[in-house]
């Protein structure tokens, strides 16, 4: 079932937000926002977690963390404990 | 002269940039204060001379870690003794152009003349993407040039470019610092000038199907490991021994001219032997950054670093600190030398701090002398002998002690920064050889000229020590006797007499004092002492073992070598740093005498503690 379809309530197309961290590999979804202290939060946007930006995740390590991101144009691979500092919005 | 400061994120091409401009020629230094390697080269154009300034490689100027700090301090002139550049030259991976931006923003932003050099225009090409290189200069307002480094494309116009930062043009308004200003500032550039984004790389993709697979992935790392342990461990011995041999004929060759008396002996035992120890670490060192910087640029070992990641995420270390910590079983100094790879200072320093605690080459020749000797050559476990659990088990203690030391200091003593984790994987590229050449020569220059300076002051004045004062031998004496009668009465020997209290509740006599003051130049240096303070003769180490098998107490008649105390001595040098290349190592690369005397001290107490322990334990199960 779609995510989107609650019972009881009308269909509403917001996607839902998330945190990258959660993410399923093989997804993508935008950046809405990144919480984290200020420089960990100026640095992901150094390396490209603006607003807006399309991130899919393409893999992970063997291990199952740290992950490999793709967006604009780079591949970075963060920790579960940085990813989870980007909100995404799915959809 | 006119000096352009060279910025650029990790993997943007600016050291083969530097290289193709400066040609190789770089002069490093450190910039005061801090550990940043200060990398500056001469060009000449079209006779006017040109200084390139190579900052390292940040994402942002915004620095998070000292390295990133220098790049901004630099380039605002807040570095005492070093103006600010005439220009800045900024390098973007064409291929990365929509996240650069953000660097090349602060970057103009700074007021200083500036113009962006495109790298990789020719594999964003054969990633199907379009750059409008004209349009992202009107764009930007300031000249770009694009360039494919390694082949020399658009070299020709940037270096026409470079000798007259004053003429470049300025953007009419730099771009804005608000975060959000910036980010719609690095949308309208993107729009007018990146025509088509790049596609992923086909052999990239194709390569990490492989190399990031979670069980093919794991197993070609644990083969490249493989080969790194045997490259230095076991490839790098015939250079070494052929290095020891000719410093050996040339330390005989030099008595054979010498007369015989103190200047031969210090011409051949100082000084030539002192010089052996040095260059003795270039073969581990050369094959070790070979193999470390065509991996790096190649684009292995930032995947490597994830695939090993989570393991040393556990002891509080990053993936890049494996390569550093596996090369230091062989050696601590190539060892040390290879945390230069890892980004975060706090992760680095504490890699360092307990690198010497993997069990490096220098002490297998103790562990073997005192394992023959004292552990019997029983069956234990099947095919398993005593001996060779006793060797595991040493091993073992070793890497234990350092997961355990890099958990403690890594959340007490160094000061974390606020570098989160992340690793670039940069799509794969073969480097020019001459790139990679540059950097390994560039290591080796460094040791030799900074840590070989000290490791040969260090073992000369040791040398000293055992030697001096000279005093008459009694008569009567056979040669080896005159040998252990003179190093017992030399500065060295009296120092060993005045441990002895100290060394005492761990068993030690003032002969394993002396042998322990001749170890601070390198770990084997025991066996020599030992073998010259009982006299032993022969070229093997049986009768060493023999006299110390046989060595009694002169008072109490009781042996000296009791199961406890032998197994005190080893586990001493488990964890004791008794060795002054790793210390001189250590100093240059913290460029400061502050963390080689902490890692000295912490390991000399571990090494004592644990010994204690070692000598009571040993001593009530033998009872």
């Amino acid at each position: 079932m779609p995510p989107y379809l609650r019972i009881g309530s009308e269909a509403v197309k917001t996607p839902p937000e998330t945190t990258l961290d959660q993410l399923p590999v093989g997804e993508s979804a935008a950046v809405a926002g990144v919480e984290a202290s200020a420089e960990m939060a100026q640095r992901l946007e150094d390396l490209g977690f603006v607003p807006g930006t399309r991130v899919t995740v393409r893999r992970r390590a063997p291990l199952g963390d740290p992950r490999v991101y793709e967006l604009r144009g780079s591949q970075l691979c963060l920790r579960d404990s940085e990813a989870r500092a980007v909100k995404v919005a799915r959809g | 002269m006119v000096r352009l400061g060279l910025v650029g994120s990790p993997n943007s091409g600016k050291t083969t940039l530097f290289n193709a401009l400066t040609g190789l020629r770089a002069r490093v230094g450190n910039y005061p204060g801090v550990t940043v390697e200060r990398r500056e080269g001469d060009a000449k154009i079209d006779g006017h001379a040109l200084r390139v300034i190579d900052l390292p490689g940040t994402y942002s100027l915004s620095p998070l870690s000292p390295d990133e700090a220098v790049v901004s301090r630099v380039v605002n002139g807040e570095i005492p003794g070093v103006s600010p550049p005439d220009g800045l030259v900024v390098t973007v991976d064409a291929c990365t152009i929509e996240r650069s931006l953000a660097l090349v923003a602060q970057a103009l932003a700074l007021g200083l003349p500036a113009c962006v050099v495109v790298t990789m225009v020719d594999e964003l090409h054969a990633r199907g993407g379009e750059l409008n290189l004209a349009r992202l200069s009107s764009a930007l307002g300031v000249p770009v040039v694009g360039v494919v480094g390694h082949r020399g494309v658009g070299l020709g116009e940037l270096r026409r470019l470079l000798p007259h930062p004053e003429a470049w043009s300025r953007p009419p308004v730099p771009p804005p610092l608000a975060r959000e200003d910036r980010r719609a500032w690095v949308e309208s550039v993107l729009s007018a000038a990146l025509v088509r984004r790049a596609g992923r790389s086909a052999v990239t993709e194709a390569i990490d199907r492989v190399v990031l697979h979670p069980l093919l992935g794991s197993l070609l790392f644990a083969l490249v490991m493989v080969f790194f342990f045997q490259l230095i461990f076991a490839w790098a011995t015939p250079a070494m021994d052929a290095i020891d041999a000719a410093i050996a004929a040339l330390s005989s060759g030099a008595r054979g001219v010498l007369p015989a008396g103190i200047v031969a002996d210090f011409v051949a035992d100082g000084v030539i032997a002192g010089v052996g120890s040095v260059i003795v670490f270039l073969p581990q060192i050369l094959l070790l950054f070979t193999l470390l910087y065509f991996l790096e640029d190649v684009g292995y070992m930032a995947r490597a670093a994830f695939v090993v990641d989570r393991l040393m995420g556990r002891i509080g270390l990053e993936g890049r600190a494996f390569v550093a910590l596996l090369s230091s079983y062989a050696c601590a100094v190539p060892g040390i030398m290879a945390t230069r790879t890892i980004p975060s200072a706090t992760q680095r320093l504490v890699t360092m701090l307990v690198a010497p605690l993997m069990t490096c080459s220098a002490r297998l020749p103790v562990y073997a002398l005192l394992i023959g000797a004292f552990v019997p050559a029983k069956q234990v476990l099947g095919p398993l002998g005593l001996q060779g659990l006793t060797l595991l088990g040493l091993y073992l203690l070793g890497a234990l002690g350092a997961f355990a030391a890099a958990a403690i200091l890594g959340r007490t003593l160094v000061k974390a920064d606020a570098m989160p984790f992340y690793l670039e994987l940069p799509p794969y590229r073969m480097p020019p050889a001459k790139l990679v050449l540059s950097q390994v020569w560039g290591a080796a220059s460094r040791f030799l000229r900074r840590a070989g300076t000290i490791i040969l002051a260090v073992s000369i004045l040791l040398w000293v020590l055992l030697n001096f004062p000279r005093s008459e031998a009694p008569a009567g004496l056979d040669e080896a006797r005159a040998s252990a009668w003179a190093i017992e009465h030399s500065a060295g020997g009296r120092i060993g007499h005045a441990l002895e209290p100290v060394l005492e509740p761990l068993g030690f006599d003032w002969k394993i004092g002396i042998g322990l003051v001749a170890s601070l130049a390198a770990r084997e240096v025991i066996v020599a002492t030992l073998a010259q303070i009982y006299a032993a003769t022969g070229d093997d180490d049986s009768s060493l073992r023999e006299a110390l098998a046989n060595d009694r107490d002169p008072e109490t008649g009781e042996k000296i070598y009791t199961p406890a105390t032998v197994a005190a001595l080893l586990v001493f040098f488990v964890f004791a740093l008794q060795c002054m290349s790793t210390i001189a190592t250590l100093a240059r690369e913290t460029n400061s005498w502050r963390w080689p005397a902490f890692a000295f001290l912490y390991l000399l107490l571990l090494a004592y503690g644990a010994s204690f322990a070692a000598h009571r334990i040993v001593g009530a199960l033998s009872a």
